[in-house]
């Protein structure tokens, strides 16, 4: 056991308030979406604030009604699938690009100031600019084409950065050693590159992924006739506002929970793999 | 961070990054050469991705710039030059004509874009005093590292979950029946709801505030957590007490970290438009709301010159914020 001196007792008073601030932190930035997920489970009578009046999954119920808000399930399918695709180029190109990034080549800087750029654009500048744009020529904007491209956009400079980092600590003595054996450029490749950026890859392909799933301002104007379901949400908030919305916000955050869950579990793997 | 990681969770956290020695600089040189000889071109590696942003970023950008200065016509626009729509952002009828009532009030478009402006500073302001303490905390007060991880992913949780829906999870918490009135009346602070919260400024900076704090936790932590332990210690053996660690080593260690998180939300929140109608309730307008407006009445070249004008309003705002932090020594 420590002995209690004054300046052991204060630095555990000093981390004693710390941690109360955090939970408050935790609280505030939490307590918004657990008022929801009560309030999703408001009775059938009970309006959008407390009190609840009485429980009952009747919300919850009306989410899976095709008419309730707009074509939910069409939104969900389609912006599941626009996250998938997002995901997939994301972490194709951000690989290709931090593997091109490891010797310097003409026009290099310029490359990471254009992939920056596409976080520092504001969406609705980027959903302006192309949604004119395709006006101009007579190309209807639709979310498989010009929301897709505008996605990437958003998503590629995280996964990027996240490859860069990878690369940065990347020892290439063992990719040296492989092709002093007389390996191929595809077989060092796949044999030794590969397995040790895998994690980086997941993770730039997460990134990607629940950027995409939520990203809201960028597809505003480029979506087209078919909405994904983040402008979904906000059409269906131009109608009155009922606790169907917080039954389908709650599921859309649970569904991202379980992303980062199932995220976490894979990297660890993959990451004890790449050992 | 890593210094007081115990040795096997700093080869876990190597995780994203790795953990492998540089090579020694004769061999790097070799390396490099070698790599050049035998190596796909980089060409071909950047190739798609260029095409890429240069499709959906560059050129949209530029023709922002371009229909700016298109002649708008009914339902659409026209390829003729003209300085009209600059004009109509600037104009305002009886503009610094004494007789008039609006002698020195500027145009609408301009007093949104700095009413956009203020409450971009606000909530960076309130979210670095919200933030910096929790970044703080989690890199300097937090010795373990499992609890360190853990920790901050849980603050993060919010960055991966649907902005849109964290701005609705405000409005029971707001409104005139919202929980914020109910617990102030059971304290008997007030005694009838008070519409101070929904619709209301205060509302506003507080939702964004939420909303945005995560991003600015991030950048503060890492810089934060790469400050080299030993100094600190040095600090103190030389008898430097508490605040003159944090002023003298601390803070000015961290700056770059706050540089990014403050340029990461100046460039978001200048761009915001959707919290201003979910809690907002459409009521005031931010630039970003002036600019979809416009697009919905099809006048697109006056909406691209709001862009423009946002977009220059950011970059001084950038420029400042490197100016005050020179932040390229740690990228």
């Amino acid at each position: 056991m420590a002995r209690w001196t004054p300046r052991r007792t204060r630095a555990l008073a000093v981390k004693t308030g710390f941690s109360i601030y955090y939970v408050l932190f935790i609280v505030f930035i939490f307590g918004p979406m657990i008022a929801m997920f009560a309030l999703s489970f408001q009775g059938r009578r009970g309006g959008t604030s407390f009190p609840m009046r009485g429980f009952s999954t009747y919300w919850w119920e009306k989410l899976l009604e095709p008419s309730s808000i707009g074509d939910l399930q069409g939104a969900l399918a389609r912006s599941l699938i626009l996250a998938l695709v997002v995901m997939v180029i994301t972490a194709l190109f951000s690989t290709m690009l931090a593997m091109a990034f490891r010797q310097k080549f003409r026009g290099s800087n310029l490359l990471f100031y254009t992939v920056m750029l596409g976080l520092m654009v504001p969406g609705v500048l980027l959903s302006l600019g192309l949604a004119t744009l395709m006006r101009q020529i007579g190309i209807p904007p639709a979310w498989w084409s010009s929301g897709l491209g505008v996605h990437v956009v958003w998503t590629l400079p995280f996964g990027f950065l996240v490859m860069m980092a990878v690369f940065n600590r990347f020892d290439s003595r063992l990719e040296e050693a492989a092709r002093d054996m007389g390996a191929s450029e595809w077989t060092v490749f796949r044999e030794i590159t590969l397995p040790l950026i895998l994690p980086g890859i997941v993770a730039a392909g997460l990134f990607g992924f629940t950027l995409s799933y939520d990203e809201f301002a960028r597809t505003t104007l480029l979506s087209g006739e078919y909405n994904t379901l983040p402008l979904d949400i906000n059409a269906s908030m131009t109608q009155r506002i009922r606790p169907t919305l917080f039954a389908l916000g709650t599921a859309s955050t649970l569904f991202s929970l379980c992303l980062i869950g199932l995220f976490i579990v894979v990297y660890t793997i993959l990451y004890r793999r790449s050992r | 961070m890593l210094q007081t990681a115990p040795p096997h969770a700093k080869r876990h956290h190597g995780g994203l990054i790795g953990d492998q020695p540089a090579p020694p600089p004769q061999e790097a040189a070799r390396l490099k050469k070698s790599k050049r000889d035998q190596t796909v071109h980089p060409g071909w590696l950047v190739a798609p991705a260029s095409i890429w942003l240069i499709v959906f970023l560059v050129v949209p950008l530029i023709g922002i710039v371009v229909f700016s200065f298109w002649t708008p016509v009914r339902g659409g626009m026209t390829p003729d030059f003209t300085f009209i729509n600059f004009g109509n952002f600037f104009r305002q009828d009886g503009f610094f004509d004494p007789e008039h009532r609006n002698f020195l009030k500027l145009s609408i478009f301009i007093t949104t874009l700095w009413t956009t402006f203020r409450f971009t500073v606000t909530v960076m302001v309130v979210c670095l005093i919200i933030g910096y303490p929790i970044a703080f905390f989690l890199a300097m007060q937090v010795k373990n590292f499992k609890w360190q991880l853990a920790l901050f992913l849980v603050a993060m949780v919010p960055f991966w979950t649907s902005y849109l829906i964290r701005a609705v999870a405000w409005l029971p918490m707001l409104g005139r029946r919202g929980l914020f009135n109910k617990m102030l009346m059971n304290l008997g602070i007030i005694d009838k709801p008070s519409s101070f919260f929904l619709y209301s400024e205060f509302g506003y900076t507080m939702a964004l505030a939420q909303l945005y704090v995560v991003l600015c936790v991030g950048p503060i932590f890492f810089s934060l957590a790469k400050i080299d332990k030993d100094i600190i210690e040095a600090a103190r053996d030389m008898g430097a007490s508490n605040f003159q660690v944090f002023r003298e080593i601390i803070l000015p260690l961290s700056l770059p970290g706050v540089a990014i998180g403050m340029i990461f939300l100046f460039v978001m929140l200048m761009g915001e438009f959707a919290t201003a109608v979910v809690v907002y309730g459409g009521k005031t307008s931010t630039t970003g709301t002036v600019i979809l407006n416009y697009y919905a009445t099809a006048n697109y070249p006056f909406a691209a010159v709001n862009a423009i004008m946002l977009m220059l309003a950011m970059m001084i705002g950038v420029f400042f914020i490197l100016r005050v932090v020179d932040i390229r020594k740690e990228l």
